[in-house]
């Protein structure tokens, strides 16, 4: 009864593109790190950074400049927002009297609107959230996995637990490769990435079950036949929920403000990743664990295939 | 008979708008903002031990903060934060103070206020005083003396005993204050200290002492600052980007759905009003990525609506009736729902243990999004969509979106 959905694709049968450009994806990633590592922002490298809503319009140049003037040279401040916000990353740990300095140089040249935004981080303090964020990326999906085993399978549990991680890794391959900034939020975002990357996966492991207790399969080509029916059966849902949350996420994206820019970056790319993962990896995935299974109980008698 | 679920359709719907229309400008004025929006400034402190003092301790890391907060007070700066956070550290959140630098300035160098002896061994630090223990007297000819009180009264009369004959000066880091000589051996844990002051160097004192009473040394290890200006762009910008997706969402869902999709409005709205009121009766700070999680939660409270009205959708499809597509959809639904929610409210949690200041904020709104994304979303709106359909007003199809060649027959 609940079969009939006229398949457009087969995941299943094609899994092998899928799990060979996610393991492309993840070397890349891999490289990428080795190579470039990730543009670690304050929060991760010891500094100061200064986010300064000037208010006027002013160019890089014109920032530089300024900068140069107050005895920073090596600072390269870009300029963002609608050509009137300033953000500068200085190395060293800036005191009171440096940081007034800079404010106040913008300040004398543009005016009393002035308004600045600054995080000082010390280097133990950095290292010890890159620890605590490792800590925490493996304590959640240890968690999510203990309770996809309790309530579905180990199967269920393996196949969503490599594609979070997947998703989790993705964010940060992509921002590795494009060298965008990671600061505190960014580690918001790629948490959250998992929760939200489990809740899709969720609801295929749902019908996957639901439909395993009415129809039974006799052998691969029924359980690929339903795993496909059930990944078509959740499709609308899927790209309805992602679009709403992508929606979300763009409109912070362009319309948010600078800090929460990156931060919307990185949980779009996280939810694109994690809608792709939940069809493309972890359905078929469960496939592949489950069929080993079959294989090993019911072919045994039979040795003739 | 049917009228009357619509009648009672539109009355819930009237008032439940009606109170958040009237509610909401006082709910949005009474929310708590963070630094990042509200601008100010937050310092993460590392605390040592004094030298020669005692290892850091949660008491003595408590007492540290209890007098950060004291001299917050006296500054004059509204609703200071101060918390320990682990074993040795100390964040002071100032949303909305201005005067940072003179602030920080007193915070960041606590005077370490000591007793030395003549050959100049430490022998009473800040930690052996007690938090405000120092006080003003007069004496018969309206002289003033600064009185102390001390933690340890064994080991003041020890010190006492041991300098009788000689002075015991007061040291502020490296400034010497004033030289009293011991007189004789004081047990009792209280003492006088007497000397040429006018009233106001002994006031002066007095202060300093109980000031000085900060057991433990503290360095800057993090701290950010946001001009207020910036804070309140950060603020309009990402809540303005919030209601522009949301009202795109919520146009979609309409589209998609129809009817659910109207009902999905009523309880995403709902829903909106609600979490912002749990915050406010939580006492909750709402952070630039507390916006972001409640624009994101907005969509996690879609998401909800999704999977039943897909489900409804499916059953409709399927050939059964509206109210037994309603009741499988949404009984089907709702396991899915948990499940999905609870995995999510897990990393949440986790989010929550590690984060700090502004990403605890985001993992709670977070939580609580969840949560009564679950009340809204599952059971309000089973309950308006069961009200239209018994009313048997909207009985065709495509009021749910559903094609009528779609429906196979059972």
């Amino acid at each position: 009864m609940r079969f009939d959905t006229k398949i457009r694709y087969d995941f299943v049968a094609n899994r092998n593109k899928f799990f060979g450009f996610s393991i492309a994806m993840t070397v890349i990633g891999i490289v990428s790190l080795i190579i470039f590592s990730l543009n670690f922002g304050v929060d991760f490298k010891a500094g100061t950074n200064m986010d300064i809503a000037v208010g006027k319009q002013l160019t890089q140049e014109e920032a530089k400049d300024l900068l140069t003037g107050i005895g920073f040279e090596h600072v390269r401040p870009t300029v963002g927002g609608n050509g009137n916000h300033v953000t500068a990353r200085f190395d060293e740990v800036l005191d009171q009297t440096k940081i007034k300095a800079v404010q106040n140089a913008f300040i004398e040249k543009y005016g009393d609107q002035v308004s600045a935004e600054v995080n000082i981080v010390s280097p133990d303090m950095a290292q010890e959230l890159g620890k605590k964020t490792i800590i925490a990326v493996l304590i959640a999906s240890a968690a999510i996995m203990l309770y996809v085993m309790v309530r579905f399978d180990w199967r269920s549990a393996l196949a969503a637990n490599i594609a979070i991680l997947y998703d989790a890794f993705f964010v940060i391959t992509i921002f590795s490769i494009f060298r965008l900034e990671v600061d505190l939020p960014f580690i918001a975002a790629i948490l959250t990435t998992i929760g939200y990357s489990i809740n899709d996966k969720v609801v295929i492991l749902d019908r996957i079950r639901e439909n395993l207790r009415f129809g039974n399969y006799k052998n691969k080509n029924q359980l690929a036949e339903l795993v496909n029916a059930s990944v078509w059966q959740t499709m609308a849902r899927n790209i309805y929920t992602v679009l709403a949350v992508i929606i979300i996420a763009v409109c912070l994206l362009v319309f948010g403000s600078e800090s929460i820019k990156l931060f919307a970056l990185a949980k779009l790319i996280g939810l694109v990743s994690g809608a792709y993962s939940s069809i493309c990896i972890t359905s078929p995935l469960w496939y592949l664990l489950k069929s080993k299974e079959k294989r090993k109980v019911a072919v045994k008698p039979t040795t003739s295939s | 008979m049917l009228w009357k679920r619509i009648v009672a359709f539109l009355g819930i719907v009237v008032v439940l708008f009606g109170v958040i229309a009237w509610t909401s400008p006082s709910i949005v004025k009474d929310v708590k903002l963070g630094l990042d929006l509200k601008g100010g400034f937050e310092v993460l402190y590392e605390a040592e031990p004094l030298e020669g003092g005692e290892a850091v301790t949660k008491e003595s890391l408590k007492k540290t903060a209890n007098n950060l907060l004291d001299r917050i007070d006296k500054m004059g700066v509204e609703e200071p934060e101060v918390t320990t956070e682990g074993s040795n550290r100390i964040r002071v959140r100032l949303a909305g103070a201005e005067n940072e630098e003179e602030i920080k300035e007193k915070l960041g160098k606590p005077v370490n206020l000591t007793f030395r002896a003549p050959d100049g061994t430490i022998e009473l630090d800040g930690s052996d005083f007690k938090q405000n223990g120092a006080g003003i007297g007069y004496d018969n000819l309206g002289k003033p003396f600064v009185t102390i009180e001390l933690t340890n009264a064994k080991k003041f009369e020890e010190v006492t005993t041991r300098l009788i004959g000689q002075t015991l000066s007061i040291y502020l880091d490296e400034e010497l204050l004033s030289s009293p000589g011991v007189n004789y051996a004081i047990p009792g844990g209280s003492a006088q200290i007497t000397g040429d002051y006018t009233i106001e160097e002994a006031k002066e004192l007095r202060d300093t002492i109980n000031l000085g009473a900060l057991p433990l040394k503290l360095t800057e290890k993090y701290t950010q600052s946001v001009g207020a200006q910036l804070g309140q762009d950060s603020l309009e910008r990402t809540v303005e980007a919030g209601i522009i997706g949301t009202i795109i969402i919520l146009v979609f869902l309409i589209i998609l759905f129809r009817i659910p999709g109207v009902i999905a409005s009523i309880t995403v709205i709902t829903y909106t009003w609600l979490l912002l009121f749990v915050f406010n009766l939580m006492n909750a700070t709402l952070t630039l990525p507390g916006i972001a999680a409640f624009a994101l939660g907005i969509g996690m409270a879609v998401d909800a609506n999704i999977i039943m009205y897909e489900r409804i959708k499916e059953e409709i499809k399927s050939g059964k009736s509206l109210m037994s597509s309603l009741k499988a959809g949404s009984k089907n639904s709702i396991r899915t729902i948990m499940d999905a929610n609870i995995t999510n409210i897990i990393a949440s949690v986790v989010l929550y243990y590690i984060g700090n200041g502004a990403i605890r904020g985001f993992a709670l709104t977070m939580i609580f999004s969840v949560l009564i994304s679950m009340i809204t979303n599952i059971f309000f709106s089973r309950f308006l969509i069961m009200l239209i359909i018994k009313s048997n007003l909207f009985n065709k199809p495509s009021y749910y979106g559903v094609k009528e060649e779609d429906i196979r027959a059972l």
